[in-house]
This record gives C-alpha cells, structure tokens and sequence, in this order.
C-alpha cells in the first residue's frame, strides 16, 4: 500500500502538538511548584526544608570537585589559547581581560551547567522515572502528598540556589587556571594577575553568568522532573528517558545561553 | 445489605485508552463494613477501575463517589480529607526506596498530623508493623525485604491512619501459597479488629472466595454481576463460569474486523 502525501504532514502536526504540550507541562511543574514553595504550608503541603537541604546536597556540594577540576582545566586551556592568538599582534597583556570577560560571562556558567545537567538533570528523571514505574508516584499522591511539591520543588529550590553559586566557584577556579599558565608567560606573578583581573571585571560581568544560570537551574531541573514523570516501559524507559533528559537539557542550555548572550550584549 | 449510605459509590463509569474502551457503564457500590473483591481476568479493566476509584484518573464519563463525595469535583483541601480516610496496598508495594520501612510506614502520619511528636510517630508506626508481622523490621531498607514482606509493609503503611477504607491491588500476585494465605487471613483480621471497609482487586480465585463478602466480576470492561460469594459460585453465566473453571476462551473471529485489524494503517 503507498503512503499517502498527507502521511509527512500528519507526523510533523504530532509532533508540534506533542511539544506544545511538553512545554505546557513544564510550565505547569515550574508554576505549580513556586506556589507550594510559597504557599504550600498554608495548605498543608509544606516544602520540607530538609529535601531542600539534601538536594543542595547533591546537586551543589557533591558536584564542587568535578565543577573545580574541569573549570582549572578550562581556565588553563583558554590562557593557552589566548595567550597563543594575542601574541601574533603582540598583545600578550590583553589576556587577563579576554580571560576575565569570557570567563564570567560565558564559560563558567555555560560549563557548571552542562556538567549540572549531566549530573543532576539525569539523576532527577532516573529517580522520578524509576519512582513512576514503580507506582511510588501513585502511592505518594493517594497518600495526600502531591508528588510535584515533594520531588520537583526542592529539587528546583536547591537549583536554583546551588548552580549560581558553583557557577561563581567555577568562575574563581578558572582564572586561578589561566593565571597559573599566563602568569609565567606574562612575566608578572600570579598574583598580580588576579589583582589586574578585579580591577578590570565589573559586576556586570559577572551577572551576566549569574543571571544565566537561573535560567540554566529552571531548565534543568524541568527538564529532568518532566521527562521523569512521563516514563513509559519499565526499566528500559527510565533509561531512554535519562538520556533524553540529558541530551535535551543540554541542547536547551546551548540554545538559551546563545539568546542571552545575543540580547545582553546589544 | 443495610441502609446506610454506600463508603463507594461509581455510576456509569467510562475510561478509554486512545481508541479502546477499557470501562464500559461500570455501576459499582460497596457498604460500609463489606470486603469486596473486584475479580476478572487481565486485561477486564479491574485496574482501570482502581485507579479511577483512587482519584488517580478522571472519569472520561460518569461519576466516582467516596464517603459521598463526588473526587473529580471535589477541591484540594476536600480530596486531602478523603484522602485521610482511605488506605491503598499497591500491587508491587510502590514503597519509597530511598526510605526505611519505618519511615515509610511513618510518612502519612508525619504528613497528615504535625502535631505528632517524634517518639509517638515512631511508636505508632513499629505498632502497625507488629500488626502485619513485622515488628523489628523498621530499619531495613524496602530493597532488602522479600516479596511478602514489601506487601505487608504497604499494608501497614496503608492502615497506619486507621483509615475506613483499604484498598488492596493483588494480594497474592507473584507470592507463595503459605504467604498469600498469610496474607488473606491478615486481610479478614483487619475488618474484624479494625472494622475497616475492605476492596481487593485480584485474579486468584481461591484468595478471592476466602476473604470477600461480595464479588463483583469484571469483563472487558463491563461488571457481570456483583453478588454474594456462594451466588457468584453458582451463577449460570458462561463467561464467570469460565473464569471459575479456567476455561480458555473461545474468541469468535470476526472476519472484516480482522481484515481490517491486519491492513490498517498504523498510528
């Protein structure tokens, strides 16, 4: 039997209407669980500050190794780079700026995010898919607790309070890297270099990353929960949906984060 | 049975997936005080039925009531007091694996009553899992339990609020003989000592017989007959009568639905 002409159509039309709806979804979790974390307790489905606590946990203490290993390896990296270009126009002395900026404005949130959604954005749709699977959402909700209030919204809390702050972590260890390889090069000690790099960072700079990387914790955190609660298929499903949490969040963080730069930066 | 109103009450129940119609004009009522299975073979929509008797779907058509409250309509705070009432035994346990067993038992208490101190939390809790044969288990995680157990710890998480009404999917599903056994006799326990209105949804006939007052059977989607044991037992329809005897079915061909069936094109 062929395939009719409006078979292409019919696909992209499914497929528009399903993400219009995953994005309704999302925005239902994220509006959903501002309001339990500001009204909850009034009715009686208080934001347990101690979930809040051990998702900080997790999310934020847990990831600061990995964060500072590869942000000092990025920071080397771009020293090196920079250091290799600028020297062409014999403008060595112009890397503690090119480092500074593009580290606080972009590389530093960018990365933390990343590694973050990799991390957490993965662990989130495991936990909450393998939960779904195992009708521990169900439970929980017969129970009288509603599952966004107690599985999303400490985990959006701790997000957002943790990634802003490992992205400022990861600013820090950065430059440390470049300066540790410019430094030498630039026959000024490391210290100076990082005296040189404050005078030339303006606070701006560094809410450009901050500001970001809310945006980053939202998209995480919705990402990971959404494609968690929607598991279908057992075992197998909470893996397909892990990896798509994961895939997804990264592209969404990449795509955000060239918008914003496009807009700040006008 | 008597006159009080009914603990359930569903009328003209509807519920499809995509295109299939899982419920079909489901009438269903259950009496304070009674133990009702709800018996069919898989894929009867006994499931479906739970989970609308729940609140976990919304009914496409017809209406759900518990303790006389319509749950589709009903708002937050009124769902989360009938919610207090009742207790569910999901069919795999659905236990937190990130909690221990007592905490899991303790969860709706430290949910629904505040008030509670820690110290009663924890005893009410290790009496509720003396009550299902459990006492001294609270600090083992669910992963380390048997299949058994994982249903008596739901059990005794599910009646840790002393609810009115416990609902249990599948009881003896993927356990021994000895257990289910176990299993049943806990379950008649609970409505003597605890006066407790009791749904089983199960396929296991011997279990069925044993602890129900009334049985209601469901076929594809629609209930055959909603009786006492001993009527269930003797009721000359064919298709309980096949379900009784473990008669395979006989499927009637249809030769343009299967036609059709075979050359459709797929969604």
């Amino acid at each position: 039997m062929s395939v009719s002409p409006g078979q292409p159509l019919a696909a992209l039309g499914r497929a528009a209407v399903q993400s219009v709806a995953g994005f309704g979804y999302c925005g239902m979790l994220l509006a959903e669980s501002l309001w339990y974390t500001a009204w909850g307790w009034r009715r009686g489905q208080p934001v347990r500050i101690a979930a809040v606590v051990a998702e900080m946990r997790r999310i934020g203490a847990d990831a600061l190794p990995i964060v500072c290993l590869l942000s000092l390896t990025i920071g080397i990296m771009l020293g090196i780079q920079f250091i290799a270009a600028l020297k062409e126009f014999g403008a060595q002395s112009q890397v503690i700026v090119a480092v500074a900026k593009s580290v606080t404005r972009e590389f530093g949130a960018l990365i933390t995010a990343i590694l973050v959604a990799g991390r957490s954005g993965s662990a989130l749709a495991a936990r909450i898919g393998s939960m779904t699977v195992s009708q521990e959402v169900d439970a929980l909700a017969v129970i009288g607790i509603e599952p966004v209030r107690y599985l999303v919204a400490p985990a959006l809390i701790a997000m957002l309070v943790m990634l802003p702050v490992l992205t400022v972590f990861a600013d820090a260890v950065a430059i440390l890297g470049a300066a540790l390889y410019s430094a030498p090069a630039l026959n000024v000690t490391t210290q100076a270099y990082l005296l040189q790099t404050l005078t030339l960072l303006s606070p701006g700079d560094l809410w450009q990353g901050i500001g970001k990387s809310f945006v980053f914790a939202v998209l995480i955190t919705l990402i990971g929960c959404s494609t968690g609660f929607s598991v279908t298929g057992g075992a197998e499903g909470v893996g397909r949906a892990t990896t798509r949490a994961v895939v997804l969040s990264i592209c969404y963080i990449i795509v955000a984060d060239m918008i914003f730069s496009f807009f700040l930066n006008r | 049975m008597n006159d009080a109103p009914p603990l359930i009450e569903v009328n003209g129940l509807e519920a499809w997936y995509g295109k299939r119609r899982i419920l079909e004009n489901v009438d269903f009522r259950v009496a304070a005080g009674e133990i009702r299975v709800i018996m069919g073979g898989s894929g009867s929509g006994k499931s479906t039925l739970l989970r609308h008797l729940l609140g976990l779907q919304r009914p496409v058509r017809g209406e759900v009531r518990l303790f006389g409250v319509d749950i589709a309509r009903a708002g937050p705070h009124e769902l989360r007091q009938i919610r207090r009432r009742l207790g569910v035994s999901f069919q795999g346990g659905a236990l937190l694996t990130s909690l221990s067993v007592g905490e899991n038992v303790a969860l709706p208490l430290r949910e629904h009553h505040a008030e509670l101190s820690e110290n009663q939390i924890r005893i009410m809790s290790r009496m509720k899992l003396e009550v299902v044969n459990l006492g001294g288990f609270h600090d083992l995680m669910p992963s380390q339990l048997s299949g058994g157990m994982v249903k008596r710890a739901a059990l005794a998480r599910a009646i840790v609020m002393d609810p009115q009404l416990l609902f249990f999917d599948e009881p003896s599903a993927g356990l021994d003989p000895v257990v289910s056994a176990e299993l049943d006799e806990l379950i008649l326990r609970l409505r003597d000592a605890l006066r407790m209105t009791i749904v089983v949804v199960t396929h296991e006939l011997e279990s069925a017989f044993k602890i129900a007052d009334t049985i209601t059977v469901l076929d594809q989607g629609r209930v055959l007959m909603t009786d006492r044991v001993d009527a269930v037992r003797g009721s000359d329809n064919e298709r309980i009568q096949d379900l009784l005897n473990r008669r395979p079915r006989e499927v009637v061909v249809d030769a343009d639905a299967y036609l059709r069936r075979l050359t459709e094109e797929a969604v």
